[in-house]
């Protein structure tokens, strides 16, 4: 299996972007900006979207759009992924450079941080080589005045030549300020940027090609960077540029024997590929320091130190990773004793709405078999699943928001970073497996911040090990009940967050080893270089965290497991019910399955429901107890304990619990997961592999602990 | 004559000043995307619990650079007790 892009999949990535527009005047502004730099924040602020931001750099991976009007002019937005840099080493910068030069956007903002406006201004810098119609937004103002640091924003808009708007995204009224600028922009198109010179010998490469150029293509700025660029033979570059001016303009010989002729000129002056990349780098942050020189003036920055005083603690040595651990505990407890009221009420409430629409079912005379299959069977499985699900989903996400926000997820990264170079991938895969808890397929997606393209599959194929929110209530109603009783008090729920951080401890150890065993396999490699930005604290912004995170995730989770749970409900119904030979399809399946699942120290019908349960883990503890109770032994629904005596009924033991749990953790992806897969690799092998990997572990380790149990009970 | 000093070599606290960079392809770009050019200054802040990577101020922002990356970039010889 050769690594090479097609393989992994890069290209399936949808660099090219279709942009709706509401009406043909629309005009098309592009948001681009350094990773981190609250794109997001202004593109949500202005479209009234809800493009979910977090304080870490790569939380945009794909480009969203939306819509915004000012007095004068109505716009499309387009919030694409933040880069460092136009020259396309990865997958996002790709993106965003593909849609600044041939998606024609109107105008574009780059969104700098006023905090390390230099550094940004590369971007920016670069981004003047592709458009003239630019604003500068320079946001995070108020983060920089904290610092202590002073931008004279006139200054540097003059030394730019084009617009220069100061921000502070939460602001409404700086947003549309910068909006206007825009509209003066499109308007009067006063602006007459600043061209960056290179080295003389790269522009006299740049002249030797330019006056070749087909002239389909016009503007000079574009002509220059094009000449620039086309030096480079970057393959998706030039099939860019032929879907843009069409496939001839590349064939023309001309333009061929220009660029060899500048290529030899550019060797023979000593500038080699490599070497002009440096040049040209070099004069660019050069650049940037002459216009910063003079205009961003810092004082000690006091702030910073505390930030750095608190990282010192939460990546020390000493209490690094045992912090981590507490805080996932933490998280866990609150989750857990917040869930356990809202719960069962939740449960009391929609089985006494089951209850009357048994009656209205009798008072209609509905026949029997409509009232099994829509309220034994649909209604009564989505009741299991809302009241299970939504407690522990509607606490653990906001939570988990706010952690996101306050900027804790990198550290996570950068104190992983060693164990996961040791099983030669990258700390940022753990950020890929935070995003796991939430969904698998939201972590799936995230894999894009990384750049190598087998550690990135590495995160792929493993990211599955990390229970998703789907799990998570499983995993808790079987600890509960097991382990715990929910009888105790303060005490049990503690422990209870201790077990499960336990397991999840557990899913972390199998992703690392799961990633050294497929990099000593198929995705053979050594570590590639790493770098990672540790943003600064914030606070977060807690009101809209909680609100943001109620309505969107959780609803919408809940809304996905929902639309599966209740087919799935009438599904199990039917194979409940329906009988042939004397048996119904669900025994006769069960049956089938038992002595397999006896092997991994479940039975027949807990493999139906995980095999029920592919569409949406949520449905997979449902199903379990439906499929029980369809086999007649209870008829009412029970509480947590009750749920327990209709398990332990059925022959489960706390082995069973503990290899429930365990192939919960180790079995296949659900389908919305695998279907991410698909997207994102671009080949059926690798999916099957994401599939394979995950189940053959985790019957191999519940065979293991099944022959373990054995032994140990007479 | 000492071998020169490398980023990997600075201690928490400590400052030093490129010199230049000697890896190439991607790590170079990446390092020159963040500002990592001749003269940059640069303070070690802290290391991860596992003793790698470290967290190192640029131009404002708070870095990770792996030791094994680190040593590829170059030093001036600074005079520390300055």
């Amino acid at each position: 299996m050769g690594l090479t892009h097609h393989s992994v999949g890069i290209r399936a990535i949808d660099s090219g972007l279709t942009i709706h527009k509401q009406f043909k005047n629309d005009r098309v502004i592009a948001l681009a900006g350094n990773p981190n730099v609250g794109k997001s924040t202004i593109f949500n602020g202005l479209t009234g979207l809800k493009q979910h931001t977090g304080n870490w750099p790569g939380k945009t991976v794909a480009s969203a759009e939306g819509y915004y009007a000012t007095a004068k002019n109505r716009y499309v937005l387009v919030d694409i992924p933040g880069t460092y840099s136009l020259m396309a080493h990865s997958a996002e910068e790709e993106v965003a450079r593909n849609f600044l030069c041939f998606g024609q956007p109107d105008a574009v903002i780059v969104v700098c941080d006023a905090t390390c406006l230099e550094r940004h201004l590369n971007l920016v810098l670069q981004t003047l080589e592709i458009c003239s119609n630019v604003v500068v937004c320079v946001n995070l103002m108020d983060e920089a005045a904290r610092k202590h640091i002073r931008i004279d924003l006139k200054a540097i808009s003059q030394r730019l030549g084009v617009p220069v708007v100061s921000t502070v995204a939460r602001k409404k009224r700086d947003l549309s300020a910068l909006m206007e600028q825009v509209d003066q922009l499109i308007e009067k198109n006063p602006s007459s940027p600043l061209t960056v010179h290179y080295p003389p010998e790269i522009e006299a490469a740049i002249a030797v090609i330019q006056p070749h150029l087909p002239n389909s293509c016009a503007d000079p700025k574009r002509r220059r960077w094009l000449s620039l660029k086309l030096l480079d033979r970057d393959p998706s570059l030039l099939s860019e540029i032929a879907g843009c001016y069409g496939d001839d303009f590349l064939e023309n010989a001309d333009l061929k024997a220009a660029i060899e002729d500048a290529e030899a000129g550019l060797l023979a002056a000593g500038f080699p590929p490599e070497k002009r990349e440096d040049a040209i780098v070099s004069s660019l942050t050069k650049e940037a320091e002459r216009i910063c020189a003079g205009a961003v003036t810092f004082q000690i920055e006091k702030v910073s130190a505390a930030d750095h005083r608190v990282d010192r603690i939460l990546t020390s040595r000493v209490a690094g990773y045992p912090l981590m651990l507490l805080l996932l505990a933490v998280i866990f407890w609150i989750t857990i004793v917040g869930a356990n009221y809202p719960s069962s009420l939740l449960s009391q409430g929609l089985f006494f709405v089951e209850d009357r629409l048994t009656e209205l079912f009798i008072y209609l005379h509905a026949p029997d078999w409509l009232h099994g299959a829509l309220v034994l069977g649909v209604y009564r499985v989505l009741a299991w699943v809302v009241s299970v699900m939504l407690p522990p989903m509607a606490i653990f996400f906001p939570l988990f928001t706010l952690l996101e926000d306050s900027g804790y997820l990198p550290r996570i990264a950068y104190n992983l970073d060693r164990p996961f170079q040791r099983c030669c991938a990258c700390g940022k895969q753990a950020l890929t497996m935070c995003m796991g808890f939430g969904c698998n397929a939201a972590g799936i997606v995230g894999c894009r911040i990384i750049d190598s393209p087998r550690e990135r599959l590495l995160a792929i194929l493993t990211n599955n090990f990390v229970p998703c929110n789907g799990r998570f209530p499983t995993l808790i109603a079987l600890l509960t009940m097991f382990f715990i009783g929910t009888a105790g008090g303060a005490l049990s729920s503690l422990y209870s967050a201790l077990l499960l951080t336990a397991v999840i401890l557990f899913g972390i150890l199998t992703t690392l080893g799961a990633t050294w065993l497929l990099s000593k396999t198929v995705l053979r490699g050594v570590p590639s270089s790493f770098t990672l930005e540790l943003p600064p604290y914030r606070r977060p912004q807690i009101g809209k965290v909680i609100w943001r995170s109620l309505c969107d995730r959780t609803v919408f989770v809940l809304g996905r497991a929902a639309a599966v749970a209740a087919p799935a409900g009438l599904i199990l119904w039917l194979i409940a019910n329906i009988t042939v030979g004397g048996n119904t399809l669900l025994n006769h399946g069960a049956e089938f399955l038992d002595p397999f699942a006896r092997l991994m120290g479940l039975d027949g019908v807990i493999l139906i429901g995980f095999i029920l349960g592919f569409p949406a883990n949520e449905i997979v503890l449902p199903i379990i107890l439906m499929a029980y109770m369809a086999q007649g032994s209870l008829a009412e629904l029970p509480d947590l304990m009750m749920m327990k005596t209709l398990l332990t009924d059925h022959g489960w033991t706390v082995h069973t619990a503990i290899n429930v749990m365990l192939f919960s953790l180790l079995h296949w992806p659900c389908s919305t997961a695998l279907i991410t897969v698909k997207k994102e690799t671009g080949s059926l092998k690798w999916t099957a592999l994401a599939a394979v990997l995950p189940t053959a572990i985790g019957v191999l380790i519940c065979m293991l602990t099944t022959f373990l149990f054995g032994l140990f009970t007479p | 004559m000492t071998p020169p000093r490398t980023l990997d070599q600075l201690s928490p606290g400590e400052e030093g000043q490129i010199e230049a960079l000697l890896c190439t392809g991607s790590m170079r770009r990446r390092l020159l995307d963040i500002g990592l050019t001749e003269n940059t200054r640069v303070t070690c802040l802290h290391r991860a619990p596992g003793g790698d990577p470290s967290a190192y101020l640029i131009r404002g922002a708070v870095i990770a650079i792996r030791a094994i990356d680190g040593k590829d970039i170059l030093l001036k010889e600074t005079r520390v007790w300055d």
